[in-house]
């Protein structure tokens, strides 16, 4: 089985690299562009019967940082 | 006094804080990053800068879930003290050693440069030999040194006395110009400023000097 895990700052904390980008599309002439967040996403391939919460334990203790990042899951 | 210096892959700033540390007057002694159990009696564990594991998914992330960080946690259960420098910093943050977290510098840019910095506290084992409100400049060299916490821990660090040390000039966005913080105990410090490259005369720049004999002191009269 396989799970896609998205990880993004939290709202909240500075993105400097989302600004960046979003400088840079402004600066090519796209108009309109409110904000840009960047973030990851993380995949996985897992043992068939990986729970959920198994991959949520993943997530708290090493894929995301909870302090300043939020993430979530998505079973493929 | 023991020290230990923990190494990790991509450790680049080790020999460094180890010099720093044997120049003060630790005895000081290598652990390698596989290691689970620190060397016996050891008082104090320096976390050095540079790369661990080459900072693949966050800085420290990694070092952070090393066997040895395991015996660092108990050693500080213990009240052991211990003290992380730049990427080290970053180490004892995603260990929850410290609160908050180290962001990537808000202008983007990589930045290496010395620092002015303010000594926002002498209580604690490594401001002990700075006089309060203390001008030092320090050298700085990180791509994610950007300190930030929620409001209420930042009010909490300052109210506890708990910032070590301010930038003058703040470098790379961090929250109210935090370079350096203290635990609840005061025994473990985390700092982006490498004190430990201004600690001898062939530094050209002797501030952080002080960094270290605080430490030995403390620690020789405890």
């Amino acid at each position: 089985m396989k799970a896609r895990v998205f990880v993004m700052l939290k709202t909240g904390v500075l993105d400097p690299q989302g600004a960046a980008v979003q400088h840079a599309l402004g600066a090519l002439g796209f108009d309109g562009v409110n904000e840009v967040r960047q973030g990851k996403v993380i995949e996985l391939d897992l043992a068939d019967g990986t729970s959920e919460e198994t991959i949520a334990e993943m997530c708290e203790k090493l894929l995301a940082n909870t302090v300043i990042e939020s993430y979530r899951i998505e079973l493929l | 006094m023991k020290a230990a210096v923990l190494q990790f892959p991509g450790s680049n700033c080790d020999r460094d804080m180890f010099t720093a540390l044997k120049k003060a007057g630790a005895d000081v002694s290598m652990v390698w990053h596989k290691d689970a159990e620190l060397p016996e009696g050891v008082d104090i564990v320096g976390v050095p800068g540079g790369f661990s594991y080459g900072d693949y998914l966050r800085c420290g992330a990694i070092a952070a879930n090393s066997p040895v960080l395991a015996s660092l946690k108990k050693h500080v259960e213990r009240g052991g003290y211990a003290f992380g420098i730049c990427n080290g910093f970053q180490v004892l943050t995603e260990a929850r050693l410290l609160p908050g977290a180290l962001l990537r510098n808000a202008g983007l840019k990589y930045i290496c440069k010395t620092t002015p910095l303010e000594v926002a506290t002498t209580d604690s084992p490594y401001t002990s030999a700075y006089t309060q409100g203390q001008h030092i400049g320090i050298p700085i060299a990180h791509h994610d040194g950007n300190f930030t916490a929620d409001e209420d821990t930042l009010d909490m660090l300052e109210g506890e006395g708990r910032v070590a040390f301010r930038y003058l000039d703040n470098p790379n966005g961090s929250k109210r110009d935090i370079a350096g913080i203290l635990s609840e105990n005061r025994r473990v410090l985390g700092m982006m400023p490498h004190p430990e490259r201004a600690a001898e005369p062939a530094h050209g720049n002797e501030d952080g000097k002080a960094f270290f004999t605080s430490l030995v002191d403390a620690l020789v009269s405890a």
